[in-house]
């Protein structure tokens, strides 16, 4: 009888510890998809302001310099946010794969610097959303486990969304 | 940036992880940054002044054959006071999967990790990959690089998760200077070679054929061939006439490659396929030989499209004897290739890909990350 009762307890306290392990690995998931996405925020902010800076310097002709300055903004403003930094992609892809684009601003006063910058930033972007959305998908993969679901170790957070957008570099040219 | 570097490998045994991680450490501290390398080593092995000895590895069958690993409570300790005492802002380990010391890291430490893969993972070890301990401390990875594309789709297919792809870097400036052998590259000149022998994806068999015909022309011409493997099997077909001009050396250590690749006049990558990169080619192309290689795709991109090499038509040994005779006969060529050779190679030193790594870090920390606890 006590010594039925011993394992029961027993039982008990390694399901506990278990189920409390289990939790604690999906919040360490959570921490990290968190930290990821804040960094893809800050990368796709710091893409957008070097794009913007690029289309003010002075550097481009009027039409890109539109093309940019518009792309650029709307990221700030559109609610869809995976359309509108994609399109800034593709204005940037567009203004860099001009023929001569390089060429024509060899020289020019902090021209070398600024497309590195926009080159750098755009690198980020890349980076970031690859380790964000590995993130997302061990987070999703582990909550989708039937323990977890049965006992909601997820608690109230969020189900993480996988970013999408075009991210593609910029042309080596 | 204060990183630390965890090597799973013993430092005392020559291997591709363990060159990667100094020159990738060397390339950092270069950079301005503070590294860390803690690795399993004797304690009398004189190591560099970033490495902190983690103890003596022990040999165990592992991968399909011994290496030299370190695990235990006792390595986890180690790992764990390397981590208090350090400090650092990021922590890179290498080789995560592996049973040792990286591992252990990723099992005991708090905060921002990346993890680089090196090798293709056998299909074998998916089993372990379920393993609930292998899972917890590789979820803690914040960010995944794999040296190749194999490896890459190892991990996405096995382990799950992406990876970013940052090719090895060259260290070109081992490969800059050194003394040629004793006596080459000889007034006849001289053709290198560098790989195993016996693999028929490296190609001997193709430069041997061609050498039938150059050997013929050239009295004095003579190969340097240095690599692994079984050297009957590739020599008994040249012909006995010929035999005593090509001088084999067998396995050579790192460090003498360098005098290899300066004791030639003409350094000749015949590889038929399997190479992603070719990092023998870039190599020799650091060292300042004038190269002739098949025209597989790893070597018209490395090349240059035949900029900084001449290319022959793969497997085939009469295009290499030609290309290869060209090149015997015109030494302002072979100037000039030699010359557009290093320019090319310097997009592939580890300063450059260092900083491909550096942007890794950034952006694992982009998000405020805390510093590395354990």
């Amino acid at each position: 009888m006590i010594t039925d009762i011993i394992v029961i307890i027993a039982a008990a306290l390694l399901v506990g510890v278990y189920v409390s392990w289990r939790a604690g690995r999906i919040d360490r998931l959570h921490a990290r998809t968190r930290l990821a996405r804040a960094g893809l925020d800050v990368a796709l902010l710091r893409r957008s302001s070097v794009a913007l800076e690029l289309a003010s310097s002075g550097l481009l002709d009027p039409a890109t310099s539109l093309l940019l300055a518009g792309a650029a903004h709307d990221v700030r403003e559109n609610p869809e946010r995976d359309l509108a930094e994609s399109d800034l992609t593709r204005a940037l892809r567009a203004a860099f794969s001009q023929p001569d684009f390089r060429a024509s601003l060899k020289g020019k006063d902090g021209a070398d610097e600024l497309l590195a910058e926009v080159e750098a930033a755009s690198h980020q972007v890349f980076l970031a959303r690859k380790f964000y959305n590995d993130a997302v998908s061990a987070t999703r993969d582990a909550r989708r486990r039937p323990l977890a679901r049965l006992l909601r170790l997820s608690g109230n957070a969020e189900l993480p969304e996988y970013f999408e957008m075009d991210d593609s570099l910029l042309a080596d040219s | 940036m204060k990183i630390g570097i965890v090597c799973p490998y013993s430092w005392d045994v020559p291997g591709g992880v363990q060159s990667h991680i100094r020159d990738l450490a060397e390339a950092l501290i270069e950079a301005g940054h503070e590294v860390s390398v803690i690795s399993p080593a004797d304690d009398d092995t004189p190591l560099p002044p970033y490495v902190v000895p983690a103890g003596r590895a022990v040999p165990v069958p592992y991968n399909g054959s011994v290496a030299r690993l370190s695990f235990g409570f006792l390595s986890a300790s180690r790992i764990r006071r390397w981590i208090r005492e350090g400090g650092f802002d990021l922590l890179h380990v290498h080789e995560p999967a592996a049973p040792s010391l990286s591992l252990l890291a990723c099992w005991v430490a708090t905060g921002p990790i990346v993890a680089t893969v090196h090798t293709a993972t056998p299909r074998s070890r998916a089993m372990v990959a379920a393993s609930a301990a292998l899972r917890t401390a590789l979820e803690k990875i914040n960010g995944r690089i794999a040296v190749s594309e194999a490896a890459r789709t190892t991990l996405v297919e096995h382990i799950g998760g992406d990876a970013v792809l940052i090719p090895n870097g060259v260290a070109t400036r081992r490969f800059r200077k050194a003394d040629p052998l004793p006596g080459w590259p000889g007034a006849g000149g001289a053709i290198g070679f560098l790989g195993r022998m016996d693999e028929p994806r490296k190609g001997l068999q193709v430069l041997l054929r061609a050498f039938e015909k150059l050997g013929a022309e050239r009295p004095g011409l003579r190969v340097l061939v240095a690599g692994p493997g079984d050297a009957e099997e590739a020599l008994h077909r040249v012909p006995a006439a010929l035999r005593d001009r090509v001088v084999v050396l067998g396995a050579i250590r790192d460090e003498d490659k360098a005098s290899v690749l300066h004791s030639v006049d003409v350094f000749c990558s015949p590889n038929t396929g399997g190479e992603s990169f070719g990092i023998v080619t870039a190599e020799a192309m650091a060292a300042g030989a004038p190269i002739v290689a098949s025209d597989i795709e790893a070597f018209q991109q490395v090349l240059r499209g035949g900029m900084a090499g001449e290319l022959f038509t793969t497997g085939d040994p009469d295009s290499l004897a030609d290309a290869a005779g060209r090149l015997l006969d015109d030494a302002a060529r072979r100037d000039a290739l030699s010359a557009a050779a290093l320019a090319a190679v310097a997009r592939y030193d580890w300063s450059v890909v260092g900083r491909d790594v550096l942007s890794v870090y950034e952006t694992v920390v982009l998000g405020g990350a805390e510093k590395v606890t354990a």
